[in-house]
Order: structure tokens, then sequence, then C-alpha cells
């Protein structure tokens, strides 16, 4: 008898295994270093005009996000209705950060989809991308009044993720102040 | 045969069979393993020394060199806190660039120098190997909590 | 609209699969002929609205409708048509969608072609189809629906990978599926033999076609796949145990132990138990593939769209399967145990080595597709196990299994005399150890222990394979001769013995080399020399190339032209290298275009691949042994009549 349990068994351990694997996370989901820390500075030419530049100090004074994007990822195109939709109820103002791209390629892409930024830096070589520990495009972050990370989304951003992990960090920093 | 016998046939065979996979399998696991070392692991020299393993990181910006016409490239990986020279001969997969994730083969050449024997590509530029997030990481963690690794020596660019 | 329709159309057909997956099983315990028959019509409805779906998810690819999330993300404008079709089936969504077509194919076809089953019997199987329907249903509609929108829409698409913009791999899939759901027919035929615990011969009988198909179509499949992987991204090689082959190799090894072990117990009524298992792990471990794959859990190249949402999805599905299926294994299965005895030298016992070495095998492979996983939840660091271990660990239980086929094929059931046996494979035996020994040297100029077995054992297979439709084409007296089902037994084994001639040989003596080369200069590999006589651009429909014409060359005289590109596809961005192969029948003579080196040299690929291209026709004479075999007149299915329906609701009244 029992050995006709014994493959029962095996299974079942094997199934509790490969849940313990899968609990261990999205592999891709990190932890940012910078949660509760001083965003790095930065200081980038904007994506429309070379001689003008975007840089840490006009994101201070009140919530903003951080988009990573660029042309050559999916997961941007995916995202992207979502941003211009943020940025129409103006709640919090955008920046982006182009990041290894090519000018002429973003700036049709932003001509094409239409721009939710209030101003895109532009990375080219991706310094920025490296001082902010990216890891893949795209990524957002949120920045709280004083320029502090407060929380990182990697993959693309969508309603859902915005209203369980974003809003309520800026509520409640809306309400402390 | 009677049934019972044949039964007993059976199990033995495939206990047989199972006790030779599994001894095999340890014993041939030991030699085929192969550990992904941090490259600050590297540059501390706690790496295996008799075998091949394997590095990851970023390629660092501008510092993929080949010898004009040969096959012969240098380039240094990082993992945002030591970086680690690498010298391949060889055709190098399509999604090889500067600034983006890298997997190698290899060891370490007497001069410091990692040679590798193989470097990986993925099949998609947006995914990074995880062991390669997870190195770079720990280390861009440990750089803003002030953690300088002091004894690696390594200082971040 | 279209999305709309195809979306609404999903969830009709999950209503119906639920009629479909609970109304025959009910009937079957109650002996409701009504109830029952309700399973054929639900499962013809399902697969027209799976298909209605299937069809809006393509139109919205072939008239680029951007305004779907999915078609958005992996098509684009200027996308050949051919590929906005297989693109729809080219990630993970519309993949799973295909998966479900073919689920419900599958099953119409069983329900059709079941007149020889008992009606309660052929109703279990729709059920337990329809119930696994329910589960896939529910998968992509909770966690991957194929037509969720995107508003506002793209003015154009992200592409699809350039990876699959490919021929082989447009149809690698649907085969590959057709394999893996294939397996849930046995399944299927598996746990309705258990509901009704009536597990004589004839359930066997009627497993083994079904069985069979699916395993032929899991061996075209996965040789797609593999020659896919040589000409598009392997630089050369054909097999590279990455978790994603491995997942689906496992099947095919569980399928090919599971057809053999059909044959003894419809033959000779033993290993009932032993072959029920087999069928529920055939279907477990394509189940598990899918996990594997598709989870993100273990680190592939085949890097699929991964989400932990839906690896969490599937592995509950998987274990509410599995676990139901042995719990009803552990149930009846004691009680299936044979009372018949077989002699030591017997095909009895050789089909149990097979099963015993195949099982073996795809432990094997489990344990090195899982290894670096447990190595790293037990925090044993981050490890990989690479093709030199798969390589080596393989090869222990198949050359034995080799070895033994070429005997177990002659040999009789219940018992064998030795003496006639000795007789008849003496001189193979000879024969292929002498031209095992000779034909590398002869043709190679060195040989080694392990290319000495290599090669005999392909020439034992393929002489003794050939034994028996050689006797039966020289029997000149209108007997009989070989069924179709011992025919394609030996063709099948035929293309087993050529697919391990042209694994040693290839792996043995294959040259591949890495050199620089500019315009003018030419290189020697494996003694043809390869000349780049120019290069130039080159304009394809979405991505322009840089093409390098090379003649190949041996001792002066002309051989051939390759041109291996280096493209870049104007949307994603990315290179991809289209190697320029030149293929006869005993070799392949393989340049790839790597980089620029400067002072106007690319790095170049060449590789001389001897007799690679038995390995992929050696798996499609494999397969067409398969279909020979479903051909005999033993299992030709027959579609049920509808006035045998008819008549049965007659008698029943």
């Amino acid at each position: 008898m029992s050995r006709y349990v014994l493959p029962l068994v095996v299974v079942i351990a094997l199934i509790a295994f490969l849940m313990i694997g899968l609990q261990r996370g999205d592999p891709r989901a990190l932890p940012s270093p910078y949660i509760g820390k001083a965003a790095p500075n930065f200081e980038l030419p904007t994506l429309n005009d070379p001689d003008v530049t975007v840089a840490s100090q006009d994101l201070e004074g009140n919530f903003a996000l951080v988009n990573v994007w660029a042309t050559w990822c999916p997961g941007c195109r995916t995202e992207h209705p979502f941003l211009m939709q943020l940025a129409r109820e103006d709640s919090i103002p955008i920046y982006g950060i182009n990041w290894r791209d090519t000018r002429p390629e973003a700036q049709r892409w932003i001509a094409q989809l239409g721009d939710p930024y209030v101003a895109s830096g532009f990375d080219e070589t991706g310094r920025v991308g490296i001082d902010w520990g990216v890891y893949g495009a795209p990524e957002t972050f949120l920045l709280n009044a004083d320029g502090i990370v407060v929380h990182k989304h990697l993959g693309p951003l969508g309603r859902e993720a915005w209203e369980r992990d974003f809003l309520p960090l800026i509520n409640a920093g809306g309400a402390a102040r | 045969m009677k049934p019972r016998h044949q039964r007993m046939l059976a199990v033995g065979l495939a206990l047989t069979g199972v006790a030779i996979a599994a001894a095999f399998t340890l014993r041939a696991f030991q030699d085929n393993m192969m550990f992904f070392v941090d490259i600050s692991d590297v540059i501390a020299g706690d790496y295996p020394r008799q075998r091949n393993f394997r590095i990851g990181g970023l390629v660092v910006d501008g510092s993929v060199q080949r010898e004009e016409g040969s096959l012969d490239l240098r380039f240094r990986v990082t993992d945002m806190n030591c970086e680690l020279p690498v010298s391949y001969v060889g055709v190098l997969p399509d999604l090889f660039r500067e600034g983006q994730g890298v997997v190698a083969h290899g060891r370490l050449g007497g001069d410091g120098v990692f040679v590798a024997d193989k470097i990986l590509a993925k099949h998609d530029e947006n995914y990074m190997a995880p062991e390669v997030a997870d190195s770079l990481a720990k280390h861009v963690e440990g750089k803003t909590a002030g953690l300088r690794t002091g004894d690696t020596g390594c200082v971040t660019p | 609209m279209i999305p709309e329709i195809g979306q609404f159309a999903l969830i009709l057909a999950l209503s119906l699969a639920i009629c479909q997956g609970v109304l025959p099983l009910i009937g079957a315990h109650r002996n409701d002929t009504a109830m029952m028959s309700v399973g054929n019509t639900a499962a013809l409805g399902q697969l027209v609205f799976v298909a209605v779906a299937f069809g809006c998810l393509t139109w919205a690819f072939v008239s680029s409708d951007f305004s779907v999330l999915y078609v958005a993300n992996h098509s684009q404008l200027s996308l050949p048509t051919i590929y906005k079709i297989s693109a729809v089936w080219g990630a993970h969504e519309g993949s799973l969608l295909m998966w479900i077509l073919i689920l419900a194919a599958w099953t119409v076809a069983v329900s059709r072609y079941s007149s020889e089953l008992p009606e309660s019997f052929a109703a279990r199987v729709v059920g337990v189809l329809g119930l696994l329907s329910v589960g896939f249903l529910l998968f992509i509609l909770l966690t991957s629906n194929p037509f969720d929108r995107l508003s506002p829409p793209a003015a154009d698409g992200a592409d699809l990978n350039p990876l699959l913009q490919d021929p082989g791999l447009a149809i690698h899939p649907p085969l590959l599926y057709i394999g893996y759901v294939g397996f849930s027919v046995a399944f299927a035929f598996a746990i309705a033999a258990m509901l009704s615990g009536n597990l004589d011969q004839r359930w066997a009988k009627w497993t083994r076609p079904w069985t069979t198909l699916a395993w032929m179509f899991l061996t075209l499949g996965i040789m797609l796949g593999s020659w896919w992987a040589y000409y598009e991204l392997g630089w050369g090689g054909w097999w590279f145990w990455d978790p994603v082959e491995n997942a689906s190799f496992m099947p095919w090894l569980i399928g090919t132990a599971l057809i053999h072990s059909l044959a003894v117990t419809e033959r000779r009524g033993l290993f009932k138990s032993w072959t029920l298992l087999l069928a529920i792990t055939a279907f477990s471990l394509s189940l598990l593939g899918t996990f594997l794959v598709r989870s993100g859990i273990i680190v592939s190249v085949h890097a699929f769209a991964t989400d932990p949402t839906r690896g969490f999805f599937i592995l509950a599905f998987l274990a509410v399967v599995i676990v139901g299926a042995l719990i009803l294994y552990a149930w009846r299965a004691p009680s299936l145990d044979s009372d018949a005895g077989f002699g030591l030298l017997s095909r009895e016992t050789f089909l149990l080595l097979n099963n015993v070495l195949l099982v073996v095998a795809a432990t094997l492979v489990l344990m090195g597709t899982l290894a670096p996983l447990v190595i790293e939840l037990l925090n044993g660091g981050k490890i990989s196990i690479g093709p030199p271990w798969f390589e080596v660990a393989f090869l222990v239980p198949m050359i034995p299994l080799v070895l033994l086929l070429g005997v177990g094929m002659h040999t009789a059931w219940r018992k064998q005399d030795a003496r006639p046996w000795v007789a008849l494979l003496r001189i193979p035996a000879i024969a292929a150890v002498l031209l095992g020994i000779i034909i590398p040297l002869m043709f190679y100029g060195r040989t080694s222990l392990l290319m000495v077995v290599g090669v005999s054992a392909a020439l034992w297979i393929i002489a003794t394979s050939l034994i028996q439709p050689i006797r039966s084409i020289r029997r000149k007296d209108g007997s009989t001769g070989i069924t179709r089902s011992a025919l394609g037994m030996s063709v099948a084994h035929l293309g087993m013995g050529l697919f391990v001639l042209g694994v040693t040989i290839t792996s043995a003596f294959n040259v591949e080399s890495d050199r620089a080369l500019t315009p003018g200069q030419s290189t020697e590999v494996g003694g043809y020399d390869f000349e780049m006589v120019e290069l130039r651009n080159v304009e394809g429909p979405n991505y322009s190339a840089i093409e390098a014409e090379i003649e190949i060359r041996r001792d002066g005289e002309f051989v051939a032209t390759v041109r291996p590109q280096k493209r870049q596809y104007l949307v994603q961005k990315n290179w991809m290298t289209e190697a320029g192969i030149y293929v006869t029948w005993n070799k392949d003579l393989f340049v790839a275009l790597g980089d620029q080196l400067g002072n106007g040299a690319w790095s170049v690929r060449v590789q001389y691949k001897p007799m690679i291209r038995f390995i992929w026709f050696g798996a499609i004479i494999m397969a067409l042994g398969g279909l020979v075999a479903v051909s005999d007149r033993r299992y030709r299915l027959k579609a049920r009549k509808t006035s045998a329906a008819g008549q049965s609701v007659a008698e029943s009244a």
C-alpha cells in the first residue's frame, strides 16, 4: 500500500519546495537602497533643449515622480498612457530621465505619444541611471518635498500600483505637513 | 517468474538505477557546479582557485578596448563597488553593450585579469540576470549606507 | 469591439467548460445518459468560442490594433504579416490562448472518435478534460488577459522580439503545445479509468493511439526548437540544457516510457499501476514545465515575461490537479496487481528496463534543473549547472538504453528461447562493433572509446530495427507480414539510431573557430577555406543588415557561397545574428558574423559540423514511426455515430 502513496508524498514535498521558491519573491523586486534617503544629485541637459538643464533642486518643495524611460523599452510603452493620465490629472509633477537613448528617437516618441513630463533629463551614457541604482527601464521613484526617495516602483506603472503604493504615501506626507 | 519476484526485480532494478544515478550525480555536481562570485569578493581574494566560476555586473562605460582588427577584447565589469578587468577572445553575443549587464564564465589569471571563455547573452535586452541584479543591489546598498567595504580596498569611481 | 468579442467568447467558453467538467462526471456516476452526452456538445461549443477568441486576437494583430496592450507590445506596423500571425502566440498571454485552443481541439477529437469506448468512460474523459480547461481559462481570464486595452492606443507597436521572427519558431510552439496538451488526454484516460474503477487491458488499447500522437507532436516540436536554436541563436549549438528546453524534454522522456509501458499493459495486462503513474507524470511534467518557464522561479535565457502571480496560479493549479490525481491513484492502484508472470528473458523485462532507464534519465534532468534553486534556498550560494554535467549524467542511463533497445525489439513476450535469439543478433552485433571502430577512423581519421561506443550503438540500433521490415519484404507468399504497429516501432527506433549517430559524430568531430576576417581574406576551418568576398548593406522589411558574402572552397575548388547577416531591427534596436549555413546530407558549414573589429575586419565564427542533420532527421523519422504505429488497424479510430448516441438514448428510455 505504502508504495502507492509514495508518489503523492514526493509531489507534495516538491510543491511545498516550489512554493518556498516562489515566496522568495520576484528576483527583480529588489530592495531599493535609496528608500528613506536623499535622492542622488543630478544635473542633465533636457531632452527638448540640450542647452537647458534639469537638476535635483528643481524637484524639491513638492512630491515629485522621477520616471526612468527609454524608447527601446517595451514596458515604457505600456506605462506611457498611464503617465499621460497622471499628467492630465495634474496631481504630481513627473520628471523623466531618458536613459541610454538617442535624442531623435526620444523626441519622436514624445511627439507621437505625448509628453507627460515637466522635463526629461537626457542621460545618454546612463551615468545618472547608475547613480540612482537603475536596473532596467522603466523604474519610477517617488520623492517627497525634501528630495527623499519614499518609494520606488520597478516595471511599468499602472493605476493599481499607483493607488496602492504611491497615493497613501503622498496623502500621509501631505497630512504631516 | 512469480509476480512477487517480478515486483522484487522491478523494485531492485529501480533502486539500483536510482542509487547509481544519485551517487554519480553527487560526484559530478561537485565538479560541475559553477559558482557565481561577486566582483568585490573576487578582488578580496575570495573565489574558487582551482576551477572556473562566473562573475557578473555592468560593463563599465568606455572600458571596452579592442586591438584593431583582432579578436582580443578587454573590458571592465563593475558591481558598483569594485571593478574587475576581463579579457575575452572571440565573438561576442548580440546583446553585449557598455553599461549593460553581463555574465562571464572563466577563471582569474595570475595578473588579476579574469579570463573569460564564455560571455552570456540574454534574449531580452530589458532583462538582467537575477544574480547580477542581486550583486549590484547589495553593493549599491552598502555604498549608500556608508558601509565602505574597506577590506577589499575598492572605492566606487 | 473585436477584442471585447474575444473576451466575451472566452467567458462563454469558461461557462461551457464548467458544464463540460461537471455534468458528464455526475452523469457517469449516476449512469444518466442525457447528462453524459452534454459533455460532447459543451466541448464542441467550447472549441467554437475559444476559436472565436483566437480569431479575434489574430485579427487584432493582422489589423495592427494597438489599442490592445498585448498587440502593442508584440507587434509593429512593418512586421511581415506572417509574423503578425505568429506573434499571436509569441508571448505568454497568446500562447496560453493557443494552449486552450489546442486543448479544446483535442477534447473534441476524443469525443468524436470514441465509438469504441463505453459511454460512461468517454463521458469521464471529456469531463476531466473540461476540468483542466476550466483551470486554464481561469488562468487566462484572471492573470493573463490578452485582450486588455491600452488607452490611448499606441501609434505603433513595440515589435515582436526579433528572435521570434523566424519561420521555424512560428510553428515550433504550436507543435510543442499539441504534444504537451496531448498528454492531458492520456492523463484524462487514466483518471477516467481510475474513477470508473474498471482498469482492464482495453484501457491501454484506447489510450495508446492518443498518447503516441501526442508524443509524435512533442518530438517534432522539440526537434524544431532545437533546429531553430541552432541557426538563430545557438551560434551552432543544438541543445543547451536550458531549463526551458529541459521543461519540454522531461515530459518527452516520460512520454516515451509511457508509450512502452502501455505496450506491456495492452499486450499482457501487466504494469497497470505503473502505466497509470506514468500517464499522470507525463502530464504533470508538462504543467511543471509551464510553471518553471513562466513563473520566473528558475533563471533561463528564454526570458518569458515572468510574473510571480502567474507562477502562484499555475502552482496552485498544478497542486490541485496532481495531488488530486495521486490521491485517486493511491486509492485505486493497489487493486491492480496482476498475477501474470514473465520470464527473465522476455520482452517484458526489456520494456521494464526501458522504463527504469527513461525514468532515471528524466529524474536526472529534473535534478539538474532544480539544483540551482535547491542550493540557493539552502543558502549555498548562486550556482549554475552547466551543460557538461547534463551531457555526462545523461549518458549514464542512455548508453544501456540504446544497447538494450536493439535486443529488446527481438525478444518475444513471456519467454524467449536464448538460442535462436543469439543466432539472430550475433551478426548485427559483431558488424556494429566492427564498423563502429572502422567508420570514425576511415572518415574522420581518429577515434576514442566514447566514439566507438556511440557509433556502434547507433549502427546496432539501425541494423536491428531493419531486421523485421526487411524480413517482411522478403516474405513472398502473401502472408500477413509486419503489422503497422511493429513497423512503426522499427521506424521510430531507426530514427533513434540515426539520431545517436548524428549526436556522436557531430559532438566528436565538430570544428569551431572564431576568426577575424577583412574582405579579401580567407581562413581555413575543417579542411575548407572560407573567403570573405565582400560586405554590403541590405535592407529588410523591418530591419537593416550588414551582409557578408563568403565563398567556401575545398582544395581550391568552389563549394558554395553563404551570406551571413548581422541585422538591426528598426524598432527594438537590437542586433541579431543570421548565420549563413551550407547544408549537405553529411555536414553543415556554418558561418556567423560577429562584431566589427576595426580596420575593416569582422569577427566571424566558422564551424564544420559533420552529420548534424542526422540529429533532426532522426527525430523526424522517430515521429514518423509514431504516425505509422497509430495507423495500425487495431487503433483505427472510429467516429462516434450519431445514430449510436440516439440508439443508446432510446435504450435507456
